[in-house]
């Protein structure tokens, strides 16, 4: 009897510590859906098709009679209502009879005051209305149906000089392209997780694609669009034209020589050795670099001239970016140090350094710049941007380690990464804080733009991704989501949600400026909602799938039954994939209507034209 | 205080100068330290000249994407390796070369499973070769790539060459002989070569942590000696024999049936489990799986317990106590 007794406490403690699992997984979801499985999930009685029939059943009826309950107390609500409301009547009568004729009269008079009304004409007069200047002829008096919120228009802005304006354009446009092919792969590699015989062919096979996409969106989509927005921000903010067009264009064509490169190369199965997002050779990745270190003395000699007193925040962030981005790929590619362990210390210190400090900073950025340039008012505290800024430098470079936990690295380097990684909730807050009192008063401003949601998802996941990758960090929890398509679901949830959503804010906002030629507002608003919605179809299925198949490990199933597990999720990853990968190809058709010159028939032309006599020129020869 | 802001080349190198300190801190100097303070241990063998090549194929191919080569110290990896990996076992890895980093291969994602001891845990070089050409011929869960380019299509065998036993279903019409070409070989030796290196018995084992609470599974089917036969099964020895028993046909046999399994005596059983067999020439051969993987006899009562009566078969249980005294049986044997 003693026996059974003492194995009891041990699957409650596990139910409970797993409930304090889904508690922290939800917090980060912060999306209902998943509150209805939490409680089939852990306890397999109320996950049985018979047990939840039988409480529908149960509860059906209950419902119904509560129902009922509040229709029958409602009537005789109503009943003593109306019967209150006679007594009030009668006694009102008997005051009215007790008044006399000078009080009656007061009372007329109220009455005439009340029902009177203007008769709209008293300012206009019967006249119809003569309008010599023009000023009432462009009024629409037939407004349409809103069915979809009208827009604000991009205000047109002082001139831009045109050769730069190609540049960013040029910028702006491979970074599509790279958008629109890194995301192709990503969602071809989605679907073989599904159908993993969907071909067998070695430049395809999975494990040479998946570099392919992560550096595709990395260095091609991301960076590109980053350089392509910060070539706009920099000279603007320092009051000044762009250092050096031509080396601008330098930039451009090594960075994207790199991507091309590259991507030939893993195909052909050419690779450094397997350390994510360095799997570029160092020939291929020194472009990369030499044209990093070509836009570093672009930006610095634009800053060092700049009129303005100050440093715009922006361009601490974006210059400290490259600036950092050159020391991190020196660091992964120096050969002296990347033997034995050596090589896993500096591929976690180069993983996170790479996401932090290029794309993170670079991107925070631009949206110290976008952000108030499309609210219209400044910046809600240059001290916050200052602690953010600081605070991450110190707390982000010791983090990367956190990708090795529980592995041979020595365990104080783990710790060393962990606290960092609960540093790192105070450069996240501070910058959070100040986005958010920077939309303060400024909220009605949301609907009518097409670009500030773009940057308030890109806020909420800057706030959630990050705190999500500290939660991430702790022992305690990397134990379950460590190895599963939690850590990936994590990766797009930052690198997708924040960069990539700031980044189309960014976009949207100053092509329109350089083109004079708005996007269509309709497939704005789909490229929106579809990334957004196929992104959240993306992630909450790994998260939540990453998690069982961690509880399962711990359990000590079998693998391959943790495999099987997963199929699921996996398809649903795969749908999510498809509707982000369609957004893309509609954001590509946004950008191809922003950029490409409207080939319109001007009526007013045409028509002079076409007065014109067709054999004018010949009879002027003759 | 504003001034230190306003000028770019304050500004810029002070941070640069953090930024700077914190790498040497975190990440230079920990790996220099580890890079020159680590020796191989004595036990682990270099790998051959086949496996070299192997292990170029291994990185050319992202099977890193997929497989971790690290054993946590964690007590759920104990599945993948007797010890957690420590840094002894990385500091061979040396720069591959001119063109190409170190590749230690640790990985991070665990889509497929972790191969630090898959030499000990799955060294047969048939059931491997026909998995690389298609897993599912021998997991039919499984997500794995199939790699046929690894393989040549030949209608008359030469010499030295490796048939695979690619069962009809998977051959997609191939009406000659798949033949391995020396790629696949190559990658095989790798595979193989992946086996823990023995820790002197001076150097004591990392613990295994977060030790998982007794199972209620286990305790509920007792009569196995508190063992789950079928996970055992599962983990040792179903990619072979399949989790139906009956193996795949030209390749493993079937346990469906065998009059080995059902023997009254199990003397040949524990001794096939625990030191391999190649008697029969039309089946691939089945490696030493028991002593490279160190089974307790608890363990493989519980395995051959539910190949004896599991199918169909319906062969009397063994005991621990028998299963303890033949494998003595069989040290003392193997000694002489």
């Amino acid at each position: 009897m003693i026996k059974p007794k003492s194995d009891n406490p041990a699957p409650y403690k596990r139910s409970k510590f797993f409930h304090l699992l889904l508690l922290i997984a939800l917090c980060f979801l912060s999306d209902s859906v998943l509150a209805q499985s939490e409680s089939g999930a852990d306890s397999s009685l109320f996950s049985k098709p018979g047990i939840i029939i039988t409480i529908t059943l149960l509860i059906t009826p209950i419902v119904a009679a509560l129902f009922l309950l509040v229709v029958k107390a409602n009537r005789l609500f109503k009943n003593i209502q109306n019967r209150k409301d006679t007594e009030e009547a009668t006694r009102f009568s008997e005051y009215l009879k007790t008044l006399n004729v000078d009080q009656l009269d007061a009372l007329q008079n109220d009455r005439r005051h009340q029902v009177y009304h203007l008769n709209n004409k008293e300012l206009s007069g019967p006249f119809s209305p003569v309008d010599s200047k023009g000023l009432l002829s462009s009024i629409n008096e037939h407004a349409n149906i809103r069915f979809i919120e009208s827009k604000r228009k991009a205000i047109v802005r002082p001139d831009i000089d045109p050769a730069l304006s190609k540049l960013i354009l040029w910028f702006l446009g491979t970074a599509t392209f790279w958008l629109v092919f890194g995301t192709s792969v990503g969602e071809y590699l989605g679907i073989k997780f599904v159908a993993p015989d969907v071909d067998q062919v070695s430049w395809l096979s999975f494990g040479r694609l998946r570099p392919v996409h992560t550096n595709a969106v990395f260095w091609g989509w991301s960076s590109l669009g980053m350089l392509g927005l910060g070539y706009y921000v920099v000279p603007r903010v320092s009051n000044i034209q762009l250092h050096s067009l031509k080396s601008g264009w330098w930039t451009l064509i090594l960075i994207n020589a790199s991507v091309v490169l590259g991507t030939i190369a893993l195909m052909a199965g050419i690779n450094n050795g397997g350390g994510e997002y360095r799997e570029y050779i160092w020939p291929i990745q020194l472009l990369f670099g030499i044209g990093l270190v070509i836009t570093l003395i672009n930006f610095l000699r634009t800053v060092a001239n700049r009129k303005t007193t100050e440093i715009y925040v922006s361009n601490w962030y974006i210059v400290a970016a490259v600036i950092f981005t050159i020391v991190i790929s020196i660091v992964a590619y120096v050969p002296n140090f990347q033997n034995g362990l050596g090589e896993t210390i500096i591929q976690g210190y180069y993983m996170h350094q790479g996401v932090g400090m290029w794309f993170m900073l670079f991107t925070l950025g631009l949206v110290y710049y976008f952000l108030p340039q499309q609210l219209n008012k400044p910046i809600y505290s240059y001290s916050l941007g200052i602690l953010a800024f600081w605070s991450q430098i110190f707390f982000y470079t010791v983090i990367g380690t956190h990708h090795f936990i529980f592995s041979a690295i020595p365990w104080t380097l783990q710790t060393v990464a962990i606290v960092g990684s609960a540093g790192m909730i105070i450069p996240v807050v501070s910058g959070t804080t100040n986005f958010v009192m920077t939309f303060r008063g400024a909220w009605h401003k949301v609907a009518g733009s097409y670009t500030l949601p773009f940057f308030i998802v890109g806020i909420i996941f800057y706030f959630t991704g990050s705190l999500q990758g500290t939660a991430e960090a702790f022992r305690s929890t990397n134990l379950i989501w460590h190895f599963t398509d939690f850590t990936v679901a994590h990766s797009h949830l930052t690198m997708y949600g924040i960069i990539a959503f700031f980044l189309w804010g960014g976009i949207y906002a100053i092509v329109p400026r350089l083109t004079r030629q708005e996007p269509p507002q309709i497939t704005v608003g789909i490229h929106f909602w579809m990334a957004f919605i196929g992104m959240m179809f993306y992630t909450i299925p790994l998260m939540w799938g990453g998690t069982l198949r961690g509880l399962m490990w711990i359990e000590g199933l079998p693998f391959i039954e943790s495999v099987t597990m997963m199929a699921p999720y996996w398809l649903w990853r795969a749908i999510g994939g498809s509707l982000m990968w369609v957004s893309h190809l509609v954001f590509a058709y946004n950008m191809y209507n922003m950029i490409n010159p409207r080939n319109t028939v001007n009526i007013n032309d045409t028509a002079i034209k076409n007065l014109r006599p067709k054999n004018a020129e010949l009879v002027d020869i003759t | 205080m504003m001034d230190f802001f306003n000028d770019y080349r304050r500004l810029y190198l002070s941070a640069l100068g953090l930024f700077l300190l914190l790498t040497t801190l975190v990440a230079i100097m920990p790996a220099i330290s580890n890079q020159n303070n680590n020796n191989p241990l004595p036990t682990e063998k270099a790998l051959s000249d086949a496996a070299m090549a192997g292990k170029a194929l291994y990185v050319a191919n992202g099977c890193v994407a997929c497989h971790t080569q690290q054993v946590r110290n964690l007590d759920m990896d104990k599945v993948w390796g007797k010890r957690p990996s420590i840094a002894a076992d990385y500091a061979d890895e040396q720069r591959t070369d001119l063109w190409r980093n170190t590749a230690t291969l640790m990985g991070t994602e665990r889509t497929g499973p972790d191969l630090t001891d898959v030499g000990n845990r799955q060294p047969s070089a048939e059931w491997n070769l026909l998995h690389l050409y298609q897993p599912r011929a021998v997991v039919a869960e499984s997500i794995m790539p199939a790699y046929p380019w690894l393989f040549e299509e030949k209608v008359e065998l030469e010499e030295g060459d490796v048939e695979i036993p690619v069962p009809d279903a998977f051959r997609k019409g191939v009406k000659s002989k798949i033949v391995a070409t020396e790629d696949a070989l190559n990658l095989v030796a790798y595979l193989q070569s992946l086996k823990q290196a023995e820790l002197p018995s001076a150097i004591p084992a990392p613990e295994f942590l977060y030790k998982r609470e007794e199972n209620t599974k286990t305790a509920a089917a007792g009569e196995d000696m508190g063992l789950d036969g079928v996970s055992l099964y599962a983990a040792n020895c179903q990619s072979c024999h399949q989790a139906n028993g009956e193996g795949l046909k030209g390749a493993f046999p079937p346990l469906k049936g065998s009059t080995i399994v059902l023997d009254d005596d199990p003397e040949i059983l524990i001794d096939v489990v625990m030191n391999g067999y190649d008697a029969r020439p039309e089946y691939g051969s089945m490696p030493a799986i028991g002593t490279n993987m160190k089974l307790s006899a608890a363990e493989v009562a519980a395995i051959i317990n539910h190949e004896r009566t599991s199918w169909g078969n319906n062969a009397r249980k063994v005991s621990e106590e028998e299963v303890q005294k033949i494998m003595d049986l069989l040290k003392q044997t193997a000694k002489k």
